[in-house]
Protein backbone atom coordinates (compact mmCIF):
# COMPACT_ATOMS: atom_id res chain seq x y z
CA UNK A 1 0.00 0.00 0.00
CA UNK A 2 2.76 1.93 0.70
CA UNK A 3 3.66 3.97 -2.52
CA UNK A 4 0.05 5.50 -2.90
CA UNK A 5 -0.58 9.18 -2.25
CA UNK A 6 -0.90 10.32 1.49
CA UNK A 7 -4.39 10.29 2.43
CA UNK A 8 -5.83 13.63 4.20
CA UNK A 9 -6.86 11.10 7.43
CA UNK A 10 -3.69 9.90 7.31
CA UNK A 11 -2.03 13.57 7.72
CA UNK A 12 -4.62 14.53 10.68
CA UNK A 13 -3.61 10.91 11.99
CA UNK A 14 -0.06 12.45 12.63
CA UNK A 15 -1.30 15.70 13.56
CA UNK A 16 -3.34 14.17 16.56
CA UNK A 17 0.16 11.86 17.56
CA UNK A 18 1.68 15.42 17.77
CA UNK A 19 -1.07 16.61 20.37
CA UNK A 20 0.83 14.17 22.68
CA UNK A 21 4.30 14.75 22.30
CA UNK A 22 6.65 14.99 24.98
CA UNK A 23 3.94 13.85 27.33
CA UNK A 24 6.05 10.89 28.66
CA UNK A 25 3.57 8.18 31.07
CA UNK A 26 0.37 10.26 30.99
CA UNK A 27 -3.01 8.42 30.33
CA UNK A 28 -3.77 9.45 26.51
CA UNK A 29 -7.85 9.26 26.21
CA UNK A 30 -8.79 9.96 22.44
CA UNK A 31 -12.19 10.48 21.77
CA UNK A 32 -13.01 8.84 17.96
CA UNK A 33 -11.12 6.96 15.45
CA UNK A 34 -8.23 9.41 14.11
CA UNK A 35 -7.47 10.58 17.68
CA UNK A 36 -7.36 7.13 18.43
CA UNK A 37 -5.14 5.60 15.85
CA UNK A 38 -3.07 8.98 16.35
CA UNK A 39 -2.14 8.09 20.04
CA UNK A 40 -1.45 4.72 18.95
CA UNK A 41 0.84 6.03 16.48
CA UNK A 42 2.66 7.90 19.07
CA UNK A 43 2.75 5.39 21.45
CA UNK A 44 4.53 3.09 18.75
CA UNK A 45 6.94 5.71 17.77
CA UNK A 46 7.86 8.85 19.40
CA UNK A 47 6.27 8.54 22.70
CA UNK A 48 6.50 5.03 23.53
CA UNK A 49 5.31 5.32 27.05
CA UNK A 50 2.13 6.86 26.69
CA UNK A 51 -1.12 4.36 28.68
CA UNK A 52 -3.93 3.79 26.42
CA UNK A 53 -7.13 1.98 27.18
CA UNK A 54 -8.99 -0.67 24.45
CA UNK A 55 -11.71 1.67 24.96
CA UNK A 56 -13.18 0.07 27.54
CA UNK A 57 -10.94 -0.56 30.81
CA UNK A 58 -7.95 -2.64 30.14
CA UNK A 59 -4.58 -0.72 29.60
CA UNK A 60 -2.92 -1.91 26.49
CA UNK A 61 0.84 -1.61 25.02
CA UNK A 62 2.25 -2.67 21.94
CA UNK A 63 4.73 -5.78 22.29
CA UNK A 64 5.12 -5.74 19.03
CA UNK A 65 6.40 -3.68 16.56
CA UNK A 66 8.63 -0.49 16.93
CA UNK A 67 9.60 1.51 14.38
CA UNK A 68 11.96 0.63 12.18
CA UNK A 69 10.88 -3.08 13.05
CA UNK A 70 8.57 -5.13 10.75
CA UNK A 71 4.80 -4.04 11.31
CA UNK A 72 2.35 -7.12 11.88
CA UNK A 73 -0.79 -7.64 9.91
CA UNK A 74 -2.93 -7.91 12.59
CA UNK A 75 -3.66 -5.09 14.04
CA UNK A 76 -3.99 -6.04 17.63
CA UNK A 77 -1.72 -9.04 17.16
CA UNK A 78 1.55 -8.02 18.84
CA UNK A 79 0.00 -5.84 21.81
CA UNK A 80 -0.15 -6.96 25.46
CA UNK A 81 -2.38 -6.02 28.30
CA UNK A 82 -0.70 -4.03 31.22
CA UNK A 83 -2.80 -2.70 33.17
CA UNK A 84 -6.78 -1.94 34.32
CA UNK A 85 -8.53 1.13 34.12
CA UNK A 86 -12.06 0.89 35.31
CA UNK A 87 -13.93 4.50 35.06
CA UNK A 88 -13.37 4.94 39.14
CA UNK A 89 -9.57 4.71 38.21
CA UNK A 90 -10.18 6.75 35.30
CA UNK A 91 -11.21 9.61 37.62
CA UNK A 92 -8.42 9.40 40.12
CA UNK A 93 -6.28 9.73 37.07
CA UNK A 94 -8.15 12.24 35.90
CA UNK A 95 -7.74 14.60 39.09
CA UNK A 96 -4.47 13.45 39.59
CA UNK A 97 -3.28 15.37 36.10
CA UNK A 98 -2.15 11.90 34.84
CA UNK A 99 -4.00 12.43 31.37
CA UNK A 100 -4.20 14.41 28.16
CA UNK A 101 -7.33 13.83 26.16
CA UNK A 102 -8.03 14.47 22.89
CA UNK A 103 -12.38 15.61 22.74
CA UNK A 104 -14.30 16.61 20.29
CA UNK A 105 -16.45 19.30 20.23
CA UNK A 106 -19.72 20.24 18.79
CA UNK A 107 -18.71 24.12 19.19
CA UNK A 108 -15.59 25.53 20.23
CA UNK A 109 -14.67 29.25 20.73
CA UNK A 110 -11.50 31.41 20.02
CA UNK A 111 -10.56 30.88 24.04
CA UNK A 112 -11.52 26.76 23.64
CA UNK A 113 -15.07 27.41 25.26
CA UNK A 114 -16.09 24.04 24.46
CA UNK A 115 -19.67 22.83 24.00
CA UNK A 116 -20.89 18.56 23.71
CA UNK A 117 -24.24 19.05 25.89
CA UNK A 118 -26.89 21.10 23.40
CA UNK A 119 -27.17 23.84 20.75
CA UNK A 120 -29.85 26.04 21.84
CA UNK A 121 -31.73 27.70 25.61
CA UNK A 122 -30.44 24.90 28.06
CA UNK A 123 -33.70 25.06 29.24
CA UNK A 124 -35.26 23.93 26.12
CA UNK A 125 -32.58 22.93 23.78
CA UNK A 126 -33.59 23.03 20.42
CA UNK A 127 -30.87 20.15 20.20
CA UNK A 128 -29.84 17.99 23.12
CA UNK A 129 -26.42 16.48 22.23
CA UNK A 130 -24.47 14.30 24.15
CA UNK A 131 -24.05 16.29 27.98
CA UNK A 132 -21.42 17.28 29.71
CA UNK A 133 -19.77 14.14 30.27
CA UNK A 134 -16.30 14.43 32.03
CA UNK A 135 -15.31 17.87 30.14
CA UNK A 136 -15.47 20.22 32.81
CA UNK A 137 -13.62 18.12 35.15
CA UNK A 138 -11.13 17.36 32.00
CA UNK A 139 -10.48 20.88 31.97
CA UNK A 140 -9.60 22.04 35.02
CA UNK A 141 -7.28 18.91 35.92
CA UNK A 142 -5.01 18.22 32.38
CA UNK A 143 -3.86 18.61 29.56
CA UNK A 144 -7.06 18.63 26.95
CA UNK A 145 -6.80 18.62 22.86
CA UNK A 146 -10.05 19.05 20.41
CA UNK A 147 -10.21 16.85 17.21
CA UNK A 148 -12.79 18.51 15.07
CA UNK A 149 -13.54 16.49 11.48
CA UNK A 150 -15.32 19.40 10.04
CA UNK A 151 -13.77 22.74 10.46
CA UNK A 152 -17.03 25.35 10.09
CA UNK A 153 -18.43 28.17 11.40
CA UNK A 154 -21.26 25.88 13.01
CA UNK A 155 -18.47 24.29 14.87
CA UNK A 156 -15.65 27.19 15.44
CA UNK A 157 -18.22 29.40 17.09
CA UNK A 158 -18.18 33.42 18.53
CA UNK A 159 -19.69 31.91 21.80
CA UNK A 160 -20.93 28.61 22.85
CA UNK A 161 -24.43 27.77 23.83
CA UNK A 162 -23.23 25.20 27.26
CA UNK A 163 -19.65 25.81 28.08
CA UNK A 164 -18.71 22.21 29.09
CA UNK A 165 -15.33 22.18 28.53
CA UNK A 166 -13.15 25.37 29.83
CA UNK A 167 -11.62 27.75 27.91
CA UNK A 168 -8.87 30.15 29.06
CA UNK A 169 -10.84 33.12 30.07
CA UNK A 170 -13.11 31.66 31.91
CA UNK A 171 -10.12 29.21 33.46
CA UNK A 172 -8.12 32.59 33.94
CA UNK A 173 -10.98 34.13 36.55
CA UNK A 174 -10.47 30.68 38.43
CA UNK A 175 -7.15 31.32 40.35
CA UNK A 176 -6.01 28.98 42.40
CA UNK A 177 -4.67 25.26 40.81
CA UNK A 178 -7.87 25.14 38.77
CA UNK A 179 -5.98 27.89 36.18
CA UNK A 180 -2.76 26.28 36.61
CA UNK A 181 -3.52 23.12 35.79
CA UNK A 182 -5.82 24.17 32.63
CA UNK A 183 -4.05 23.29 29.66
CA UNK A 184 -5.40 23.49 25.75
CA UNK A 185 -2.37 21.82 23.93
CA UNK A 186 -3.94 21.74 20.38
CA UNK A 187 -6.86 21.60 17.72
CA UNK A 188 -6.45 19.69 14.77
CA UNK A 189 -9.08 20.09 12.51
CA UNK A 190 -9.55 18.45 8.79
CA UNK A 191 -7.97 21.72 7.98
CA UNK A 192 -5.44 22.90 9.80
CA UNK A 193 -3.66 22.47 12.89
CA UNK A 194 -4.18 25.17 15.82
CA UNK A 195 -3.27 26.31 19.37
CA UNK A 196 -4.04 28.82 21.86
CA UNK A 197 -0.67 30.81 21.32
CA UNK A 198 -2.55 33.67 20.15
CA UNK A 199 -2.99 37.23 22.00
CA UNK A 200 -4.65 36.23 25.88
CA UNK A 201 -4.88 32.54 24.88
CA UNK A 202 -6.64 32.70 21.87
CA UNK A 203 -6.79 30.67 19.23
CA UNK A 204 -3.95 30.33 16.80
CA UNK A 205 -3.02 28.77 13.12
CA UNK A 206 -0.57 26.88 13.70
CA UNK A 207 -0.29 24.72 10.08
CA UNK A 208 -2.26 24.13 7.07
CA UNK A 209 -2.72 21.24 5.73
CA UNK A 210 -1.68 20.53 2.26
CA UNK A 211 -3.83 22.54 -0.41
CA UNK A 212 -5.42 24.29 2.42
CA UNK A 213 -4.96 28.29 2.18
CA UNK A 214 -5.22 30.22 5.04
CA UNK A 215 -7.88 32.34 3.46
CA UNK A 216 -9.82 28.74 3.51
CA UNK A 217 -8.93 28.78 7.22
CA UNK A 218 -10.12 32.32 8.04
CA UNK A 219 -13.08 31.62 5.90
CA UNK A 220 -14.40 28.38 7.80
CA UNK A 221 -13.70 29.91 11.24
CA UNK A 222 -16.47 32.06 13.38
CA UNK A 223 -14.14 34.52 14.84
CA UNK A 224 -11.09 36.17 14.15
CA UNK A 225 -8.28 34.19 14.23
CA UNK A 226 -4.37 34.95 15.25
CA UNK A 227 -2.07 33.55 12.52
CA UNK A 228 1.86 34.51 12.32
CA UNK A 229 3.18 36.00 8.79
CA UNK A 230 4.16 33.04 7.46
CA UNK A 231 2.00 29.85 7.89
CA UNK A 232 3.32 26.23 7.13
CA UNK A 233 2.21 23.38 5.82
CA UNK A 234 1.35 20.72 8.29
CA UNK A 235 4.05 18.36 7.90
CA UNK A 236 3.58 15.28 6.05
CA UNK A 237 3.21 11.41 7.80
CA UNK A 238 6.72 9.79 7.84
CA UNK A 239 7.29 6.62 5.47
CA UNK A 240 7.78 4.80 8.62
CA UNK A 241 4.71 6.02 10.39
CA UNK A 242 2.47 5.99 6.74
CA UNK A 243 3.51 2.18 7.18
CA UNK A 244 2.35 1.91 10.70
CA UNK A 245 -1.05 3.69 9.93
CA UNK A 246 -1.60 1.38 6.39
CA UNK A 247 -0.65 -1.82 7.62
CA UNK A 248 -0.65 -2.21 11.22
CA UNK A 249 -3.09 0.20 12.99
CA UNK A 250 -6.01 0.40 10.06
CA UNK A 251 -5.46 -1.90 7.86
CA UNK A 252 -9.27 -1.46 6.28
CA UNK A 253 -8.89 2.38 6.12
CA UNK A 254 -11.58 2.86 8.37
CA UNK A 255 -10.34 6.43 8.46
CA UNK A 256 -11.52 8.01 5.83
CA UNK A 257 -15.05 7.61 6.85
CA UNK A 258 -14.63 10.16 9.86
CA UNK A 259 -13.65 12.46 7.03
CA UNK A 260 -16.70 11.69 5.20
CA UNK B 1 -25.80 -19.29 61.14
CA UNK B 2 -27.95 -18.97 58.03
CA UNK B 3 -26.74 -21.04 55.13
CA UNK B 4 -27.36 -20.56 51.07
CA UNK B 5 -31.30 -20.51 51.46
CA UNK B 6 -31.89 -20.11 54.62
CA UNK B 7 -33.86 -17.31 56.49
CA UNK B 8 -31.18 -14.91 55.92
CA UNK B 9 -31.73 -15.12 51.87
CA UNK B 10 -33.13 -11.93 50.26
CA UNK B 11 -34.65 -13.28 46.77
CA UNK B 12 -37.33 -11.45 45.67
CA UNK B 13 -39.57 -11.02 42.67
CA UNK B 14 -39.24 -8.31 40.09
CA UNK B 15 -42.80 -7.69 41.16
CA UNK B 16 -41.94 -7.93 45.02
CA UNK B 17 -39.38 -5.63 44.63
CA UNK B 18 -41.20 -2.88 42.39
CA UNK B 19 -43.71 -3.68 45.30
CA UNK B 20 -41.77 -1.96 47.80
CA UNK B 21 -41.09 1.45 45.95
CA UNK B 22 -43.45 4.76 45.55
CA UNK B 23 -43.63 7.50 43.16
CA UNK B 24 -41.76 10.40 43.62
CA UNK B 25 -38.98 8.49 44.54
CA UNK B 26 -35.05 8.90 43.69
CA UNK B 27 -33.76 6.26 42.42
CA UNK B 28 -30.09 5.28 41.03
CA UNK B 29 -29.36 3.08 38.41
CA UNK B 30 -25.72 1.18 38.08
CA UNK B 31 -24.23 0.38 35.21
CA UNK B 32 -22.81 3.06 32.52
CA UNK B 33 -23.98 3.85 29.08
CA UNK B 34 -25.36 0.58 27.54
CA UNK B 35 -23.22 -1.45 29.55
CA UNK B 36 -24.86 -3.80 32.26
CA UNK B 37 -27.76 -1.91 32.61
CA UNK B 38 -30.07 -3.79 35.36
CA UNK B 39 -32.85 -3.53 32.62
CA UNK B 40 -35.66 -6.40 33.78
CA UNK B 41 -35.54 -3.88 36.66
CA UNK B 42 -35.99 -0.57 34.24
CA UNK B 43 -38.41 -2.60 32.44
CA UNK B 44 -40.41 -3.65 35.44
CA UNK B 45 -40.62 -0.06 36.91
CA UNK B 46 -41.38 0.82 33.50
CA UNK B 47 -44.51 -1.49 33.16
CA UNK B 48 -45.96 0.02 37.07
CA UNK B 49 -48.20 2.20 38.18
CA UNK B 50 -45.71 4.26 40.19
CA UNK B 51 -44.38 7.63 38.33
CA UNK B 52 -42.84 10.72 38.67
CA UNK B 53 -39.24 9.13 39.62
CA UNK B 54 -36.02 10.98 39.66
CA UNK B 55 -33.48 8.91 38.30
CA UNK B 56 -29.83 8.78 39.17
CA UNK B 57 -27.36 7.35 36.15
CA UNK B 58 -24.96 7.40 33.76
CA UNK B 59 -27.27 7.05 31.53
CA UNK B 60 -28.39 4.64 28.94
CA UNK B 61 -31.53 3.23 27.74
CA UNK B 62 -32.37 2.53 31.20
CA UNK B 63 -32.98 6.56 30.93
CA UNK B 64 -34.70 6.29 27.54
CA UNK B 65 -36.89 3.83 28.53
CA UNK B 66 -38.17 4.96 31.70
CA UNK B 67 -38.47 8.46 29.83
CA UNK B 68 -40.57 7.26 26.82
CA UNK B 69 -42.84 5.59 29.69
CA UNK B 70 -43.57 8.33 31.02
CA UNK B 71 -42.39 7.50 34.31
CA UNK B 72 -39.52 10.66 34.96
CA UNK B 73 -38.99 13.77 36.26
CA UNK B 74 -36.05 14.83 36.31
CA UNK B 75 -32.77 12.99 35.19
CA UNK B 76 -29.43 13.40 37.22
CA UNK B 77 -26.59 12.66 34.56
CA UNK B 78 -23.32 13.78 32.87
CA UNK B 79 -25.09 12.00 29.62
CA UNK B 80 -27.25 9.63 28.32
CA UNK B 81 -25.68 7.64 25.41
CA UNK B 82 -26.14 4.22 23.92
CA UNK B 83 -22.92 4.00 23.21
CA UNK B 84 -22.89 2.21 19.37
CA UNK B 85 -25.43 4.78 18.62
CA UNK B 86 -24.29 8.29 20.95
CA UNK B 87 -27.48 9.89 21.41
CA UNK B 88 -30.02 8.41 23.26
CA UNK B 89 -32.93 9.43 21.00
CA UNK B 90 -36.13 9.00 23.76
CA UNK B 91 -33.92 11.26 26.13
CA UNK B 92 -33.04 13.82 23.35
CA UNK B 93 -36.84 14.27 22.64
CA UNK B 94 -37.86 14.70 25.84
CA UNK B 95 -35.24 17.37 26.40
CA UNK B 96 -36.22 19.26 23.18
CA UNK B 97 -39.92 18.80 24.02
CA UNK B 98 -39.32 19.92 27.58
CA UNK B 99 -41.00 16.96 29.02
CA UNK B 100 -38.43 16.39 31.72
CA UNK B 101 -35.94 18.36 34.06
CA UNK B 102 -32.64 17.74 34.02
CA UNK B 103 -29.57 18.10 36.46
CA UNK B 104 -26.47 17.84 34.28
CA UNK B 105 -23.87 16.79 36.07
CA UNK B 106 -20.01 16.32 35.07
CA UNK B 107 -19.38 12.34 35.41
CA UNK B 108 -17.05 13.10 38.27
CA UNK B 109 -19.31 15.12 40.04
CA UNK B 110 -21.91 12.20 39.46
CA UNK B 111 -19.27 9.26 41.05
CA UNK B 112 -18.42 12.43 43.94
CA UNK B 113 -22.23 12.63 45.17
CA UNK B 114 -23.04 8.96 44.86
CA UNK B 115 -19.34 8.62 47.28
CA UNK B 116 -20.83 11.59 49.44
CA UNK B 117 -23.61 10.05 50.00
CA UNK B 118 -22.17 6.64 50.52
CA UNK B 119 -20.20 8.56 53.40
CA UNK B 120 -23.04 10.38 54.90
CA UNK B 121 -21.29 13.09 54.21
CA UNK B 122 -23.23 16.58 52.80
CA UNK B 123 -21.14 16.90 50.31
CA UNK B 124 -17.20 16.53 48.63
CA UNK B 125 -15.05 19.07 47.15
CA UNK B 126 -14.31 19.15 43.40
CA UNK B 127 -12.46 20.92 41.09
CA UNK B 128 -14.88 19.68 38.39
CA UNK B 129 -17.27 22.06 37.44
CA UNK B 130 -15.47 25.37 38.05
CA UNK B 131 -15.74 27.64 35.10
CA UNK B 132 -18.17 25.39 33.09
CA UNK B 133 -21.77 26.12 32.54
CA UNK B 134 -22.71 23.12 34.96
CA UNK B 135 -22.94 25.98 37.83
CA UNK B 136 -25.25 28.65 35.54
CA UNK B 137 -27.55 25.43 35.11
CA UNK B 138 -27.67 24.24 38.68
CA UNK B 139 -28.13 27.40 40.46
CA UNK B 140 -27.94 25.36 43.88
CA UNK B 141 -24.40 24.19 43.56
CA UNK B 142 -22.44 25.86 45.92
CA UNK B 143 -18.82 26.46 46.44
CA UNK B 144 -16.58 25.69 49.22
CA UNK B 145 -13.50 27.17 50.38
CA UNK B 146 -10.73 25.25 51.85
CA UNK B 147 -9.85 25.62 55.52
CA UNK B 148 -5.88 24.93 55.22
CA UNK B 149 -3.04 27.34 54.04
CA UNK B 150 -3.57 27.14 50.10
CA UNK B 151 -7.67 28.66 50.29
CA UNK B 152 -8.32 27.19 47.03
CA UNK B 153 -11.82 27.19 46.03
CA UNK B 154 -14.06 24.19 44.92
CA UNK B 155 -17.40 22.87 44.19
CA UNK B 156 -19.27 21.02 47.00
CA UNK B 157 -20.36 18.44 45.13
CA UNK B 158 -24.09 17.52 47.09
CA UNK B 159 -25.02 13.91 48.25
CA UNK B 160 -26.74 11.74 45.88
CA UNK B 161 -28.61 10.16 48.37
CA UNK B 162 -31.23 7.65 46.74
CA UNK B 163 -34.34 6.37 48.06
CA UNK B 164 -33.14 2.87 46.36
CA UNK B 165 -30.68 1.59 43.73
CA UNK B 166 -30.79 -0.92 41.01
CA UNK B 167 -27.58 -2.93 39.88
CA UNK B 168 -27.16 -6.01 37.65
CA UNK B 169 -24.47 -8.87 38.22
CA UNK B 170 -23.37 -11.45 36.65
CA UNK B 171 -23.71 -13.39 39.52
CA UNK B 172 -25.08 -13.21 43.27
CA UNK B 173 -25.94 -15.67 45.97
CA UNK B 174 -29.21 -15.45 47.62
CA UNK B 175 -28.02 -13.46 50.59
CA UNK B 176 -26.88 -10.43 48.21
CA UNK B 177 -23.24 -10.73 48.02
CA UNK B 178 -23.10 -9.68 44.01
CA UNK B 179 -19.93 -10.67 41.79
CA UNK B 180 -18.91 -9.14 38.31
CA UNK B 181 -17.61 -10.72 35.92
CA UNK B 182 -16.75 -8.24 32.96
CA UNK B 183 -13.92 -5.34 32.98
CA UNK B 184 -15.35 -2.57 35.00
CA UNK B 185 -17.29 -2.65 38.17
CA UNK B 186 -18.61 0.76 37.20
CA UNK B 187 -19.87 2.42 40.18
CA UNK B 188 -22.57 -0.17 41.25
CA UNK B 189 -21.16 -0.67 45.29
CA UNK B 190 -21.48 3.21 45.64
CA UNK B 191 -25.26 3.37 44.40
CA UNK B 192 -25.91 0.40 46.87
CA UNK B 193 -24.80 2.40 49.92
CA UNK B 194 -26.07 5.39 48.50
CA UNK B 195 -29.39 3.92 48.80
CA UNK B 196 -32.08 3.46 51.45
CA UNK B 197 -33.00 -0.05 49.60
CA UNK B 198 -30.47 -1.39 47.07
CA UNK B 199 -31.91 -4.76 44.62
CA UNK B 200 -29.46 -6.71 42.70
CA UNK B 201 -30.55 -8.47 39.66
CA UNK B 202 -28.71 -11.33 38.48
CA UNK B 203 -27.64 -13.77 35.71
CA UNK B 204 -27.74 -16.45 37.89
CA UNK B 205 -27.96 -16.86 41.72
CA UNK B 206 -25.28 -19.24 42.63
CA UNK B 207 -24.41 -20.85 46.08
CA UNK B 208 -22.22 -18.81 48.39
CA UNK B 209 -19.13 -21.23 47.73
CA UNK B 210 -19.47 -20.86 43.98
CA UNK B 211 -18.48 -17.05 43.55
CA UNK B 212 -14.61 -17.30 44.17
CA UNK B 213 -14.64 -19.86 41.87
CA UNK B 214 -16.17 -18.01 39.28
CA UNK B 215 -13.74 -14.86 39.41
CA UNK B 216 -11.12 -13.19 41.60
CA UNK B 217 -11.76 -12.50 44.88
CA UNK B 218 -11.64 -8.61 43.90
CA UNK B 219 -14.67 -9.35 41.23
CA UNK B 220 -17.28 -9.80 44.52
CA UNK B 221 -18.07 -6.23 44.05
CA UNK B 222 -21.50 -6.00 46.24
CA UNK B 223 -21.90 -7.50 49.74
CA UNK B 224 -24.54 -8.32 51.48
CA UNK B 225 -24.12 -5.94 53.93
CA UNK B 226 -25.08 -3.42 51.33
CA UNK B 227 -28.28 -5.07 49.39
CA UNK B 228 -31.84 -5.22 49.69
CA UNK B 229 -32.96 -7.91 48.07
CA UNK B 230 -32.09 -10.14 45.09
CA UNK B 231 -33.70 -10.72 41.96
CA UNK B 232 -32.01 -13.65 38.98
CA UNK B 233 -32.79 -12.26 35.89
CA UNK B 234 -31.10 -14.38 33.30
CA UNK B 235 -30.84 -11.97 30.08
CA UNK B 236 -31.86 -9.16 32.55
CA UNK B 237 -29.12 -6.46 31.32
CA UNK B 238 -30.62 -7.19 27.86
CA UNK B 239 -29.77 -5.11 25.19
CA UNK B 240 -27.20 -3.55 27.03
CA UNK B 241 -23.86 -5.82 27.35
CA UNK B 242 -22.95 -8.22 30.47
CA UNK B 243 -19.91 -9.63 29.10
CA UNK B 244 -18.64 -12.08 29.50
CA UNK B 245 -22.50 -14.13 29.93
CA UNK B 246 -23.49 -11.80 26.44
CA UNK B 247 -22.38 -8.60 24.58
CA UNK B 248 -24.70 -5.72 23.58
CA UNK B 249 -27.38 -7.09 21.29
CA UNK B 250 -26.73 -3.83 18.52
CA UNK B 251 -29.56 -5.59 16.15
CA UNK B 252 -32.16 -4.78 18.95
CA UNK B 253 -30.60 -1.70 20.62
CA UNK B 254 -31.13 -0.50 16.97
CA UNK B 255 -35.01 -1.56 16.73
CA UNK B 256 -35.42 -0.14 20.23
CA UNK B 257 -33.79 3.18 19.08
CA UNK B 258 -36.59 3.42 16.40
CA UNK B 259 -38.97 3.31 18.69
CA UNK B 260 -38.30 6.80 19.18
CA UNK B 261 -39.47 7.87 15.43
CA UNK B 262 -43.12 8.53 16.62
CA UNK B 263 -45.50 8.22 19.35
CA UNK B 264 -47.01 5.11 17.48
CA UNK B 265 -43.89 4.00 16.78
CA UNK B 266 -43.54 3.71 21.31
CA UNK B 267 -46.38 2.41 21.45
CA UNK B 268 -45.72 -0.70 18.45
CA UNK B 269 -42.44 -1.26 20.39
CA UNK B 270 -44.10 -0.94 23.78
CA UNK B 271 -46.81 -3.32 23.00
CA UNK B 272 -44.48 -6.00 21.17
CA UNK B 273 -42.01 -6.12 23.93
CA UNK B 274 -43.22 -4.26 27.27
CA UNK B 275 -46.67 -5.46 27.73
CA UNK B 276 -46.37 -8.95 29.30
CA UNK B 277 -44.10 -9.00 31.73
CA UNK B 278 -40.43 -10.39 31.81
CA UNK B 279 -40.89 -14.01 30.87
CA UNK B 280 -42.82 -12.11 27.84
CA UNK B 281 -40.16 -9.74 27.01
CA UNK B 282 -37.47 -12.37 26.61
CA UNK B 283 -40.47 -14.39 24.29
CA UNK B 284 -40.64 -11.52 22.32
CA UNK B 285 -37.06 -10.83 21.96
CA UNK B 286 -36.02 -14.65 21.00
CA UNK B 287 -38.51 -14.25 18.18
CA UNK B 288 -36.98 -10.72 17.11
CA UNK B 289 -33.59 -12.40 17.36
CA UNK B 290 -34.77 -15.27 15.64
CA UNK B 291 -35.92 -13.25 12.73
CA UNK B 292 -39.82 -14.09 13.36
CA UNK B 293 -42.48 -11.96 12.73
CA UNK B 294 -42.20 -8.88 14.71
CA UNK B 295 -45.75 -7.48 15.41
CA UNK B 296 -44.12 -4.15 15.78
CA UNK B 297 -42.11 -4.38 12.54
CA UNK B 298 -45.12 -5.56 10.78
CA UNK B 299 -46.84 -2.29 11.71
CA UNK B 300 -44.47 -0.72 10.87
CA UNK B 301 -43.91 -2.36 7.34
CA UNK B 302 -47.98 -1.46 6.69
CA UNK B 303 -47.97 2.41 7.51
Amino acid sequence: MTGTEVTLAEICVVACAEAWRGDGALVASPMGLIPTLGARLAQLTFEPDLLITDGEATLVAPAGPREGEQPDDQPDAGRVTEGWLPFRQVFTMLAAGRRHVMMGASQLDQFGNQNISCIGDWARPKAQLLGVRGAPGNTVNHPVSYWLPRHTRRVLVDQVDMVSGVGYNRAAGLGGRAAKFHELRRVVTNLAVLDFGGPDHSMRLRSVHPGVTVSDVAEATGFLLAAPYQVPQTRLPTAAELALIRDHLDPQSHRDQELA
Amino acid sequence: MPTDAGAAGKVMTLGEIIGELRSGMTIGIGGWGSRRKPMALVRALAASRLSDFTIVSYGGPDVGLLVAAGKVRRVVTGFVSLDSIPLEPHFRQARQRGAIELTELDEGMLHWGLLAAAHRLPFLPMRAGLGSDVLRVNPNLRKVRSPYADGEEFVAVPALTLDAAFVHMNRADARGNGQYLGPDPYFDDLYCLAAERAYLSCERIVPTSALVTAGPLQSLLVNRAMVTGVVETPNGAHFTSCVPDYDRDEAFQARYARSAASPEAWEDFRAAFLSDGEDGYQAAVARFSAGAVDPAGAAEARA
